[in-house]
């Protein structure tokens, strides 16, 4: 093995190894900065098409206009919402008009954590769709909520806290109207729950979601 | 592992005989978790292998600078940049991919084979070997996640090549699907290690039938 570091005879005073590091981390500073500004459009821009593309399955093909990030509505603790966290809404328009308002909410009694869900309202107060964006419920049984494995959460489409009454907003088992899951009925009913507090707090405060209000503004939390 | 080793010697030496991770049994944290699928193989595998082949051509080039003192925190300067410029480059231009990879592209600045090749080899060598140790060794550290990730996908899931859209573009391929279902063991993480571990039983075997057939072969013994 050839070694052409160069054995120094007297030891470097310590300021100078202190300079060779500064001037090697101010060079890879630079390095990564560069990067960053040249990269930075791009992936900005894949961000918004991935949103859109994720928010796509809870619109059913509805027309809206513009980019569903840039009316997006934080809905701060306390609120009605199912989960104990600040609630993003995308919110929906078509020509100004409110379309549909689609909330992640968390619903947190599942059987194994807190359950992310992606719940789209249309502007009626009728569901357009919902699917689980994130959760740890048993594979083979409580997973069978997620849109790819079953079509279980297929069913939420169209109904609204109304239809079926809200006394029914439960699984077949406990006197509802939805199905259940084999094996798992603490999965589904945590979700039925979750939807059925958003529909609730839709139906109450759908004005206030809807009211224009800057992005980075208070939510319309009373 | 010296200076005027061929190219392919070097390339023989990184992807049989001293194979980062076959042999050397480095970066195993990355190599297990990601190799589901060949797609992921790849991908970390040319990440890994940018990493690698520009750590070593940065740390060669500024070798009359480093300091025996300081060597350890300039590598980790030089490396950890590059795994964000890398980054930054996968969320770019592979942003699904990214995605797959996830927590494990900021993670390869942990991966110990290339903080090894900084030290053992690039800090040591001019920059022409050091570039070309970088990419042999990558080369063979890629090789391995990519045989690694095509048998747990094959296994795990009955298919081949599957999603490759990931990182060429294009729609959602399923890949080739051979059978449905699949041993779903094999994409744990317990049949990662057990899928290494038969790699390595594999190569052990072929290396001692070849050695065992060279003897036979020739009268004189080189050892």
């Amino acid at each position: 093995m050839t070694d052409d570091r160069s054995n120094e005879t007297r030891q470097p005073p310590v300021w100078n190894s202190g300079l060779i590091l500064a001037i090697l981390a101010a060079v890879c500073t630079a390095l990564v900065a560069i990067t960053q500004r040249n990269t930075a459009p791009r992936i900005a821009a894949n961000e918004q098409a991935y949103l859109e593309q994720s928010l796509q399955p809870v619109l059913a093909g509805l027309t809206y206009d513009g980019k569903l990030s840039e009316s997006t509505l934080t809905i701060p603790m306390p609120h009605e919402l199912p989960g104990n966290e600040d609630v993003t809404v995308y919110r929906v328009f078509a020509a100004n008009e409110p379309v549909a308002a689609l909330f992640v909410v968390t619903a947190r009694d599942g059987f194994s954590g807190p359950i992310k869900l992606l719940i789209g309202i249309a502007a009626n107060g009728s569901i357009t769709g919902v699917r689980v964006l994130e959760h740890r419920e048993t594979p083979g049984l409580g997973d069978l909520i997620e849109a790819g494995k079953s079509d279980w959460v297929q069913q939420f489409a169209r109904t609204s806290i109304n239809f079926p009454k809200q006394d029914q907003w439960a699984i077949k088992r406990d006197g509802g109207v939805f199905d259940q899951l084999t094996g798992a009925s603490i999965t589904p009913r945590s979700v039925i729950k979750a939807i059925k507090e958003t529909l609730l707090y839709f139906a109450a405060n759908s004005e206030q979601v809807f009211a224009v209000v800057d992005v980075e503004g208070p939510g319309p939390e009373a | 592992m010296n200076e005027a080793m061929t190219l392919t010697g070097r390339l023989k030496s990184a992807i049989w005989i001293d194979n980062p991770g076959l042999v050397q049994l480095l970066g195993l944290c990355p190599l297990l978790a990601v190799t589901t699928t060949f797609v992921n193989g790849l991908g970390l595998g040319i990440a890994t292998l940018a990493v690698l082949t520009l750590s070593n051509l940065l740390v060669s080039a500024t070798r009359r600078w480093i300091r025996d003192e300081i060597r350890i925190p300039m590598y980790v300067l030089i490396i950890a940049s590059l795994v964000t410029c890398i980054e930054l480059v996968f969320q770019a231009y592979f942003p699904s991919l990214g995605r797959s990879l996830g927590i494990f592209i900021p993670l390869i600045v942990t991966n110990c084979a290339i903080v090894a090749r900084a030290e053992v080899f690039a800090s040591r060598n001019s920059v022409v070997a050091s570039l070309a140790d970088g990419l042999a060794m990558g080369a063979g550290f890629a090789l391995l996640l990519c045989a690694l990730g095509a048998f747990r996908e094959l296994i795990g899931r009955g298919s081949i090549l599957a999603r490759l859209d990931m990182l060429f573009g294009g729609d959602s391929s399923p890949g080739l699907l051979l059978f449905d279902g699949g041993f779903l063991l094999a994409i744990l993480p317990p049949g990662a290690f057990i899928s290494l571990g038969l790699f390595v039983a594999g190569k052990n075997a072929l290396d001692r039938r070849r050695s065992r057939a060279g003897k036979a072969n020739s009268p004189r013994r080189f050892d």
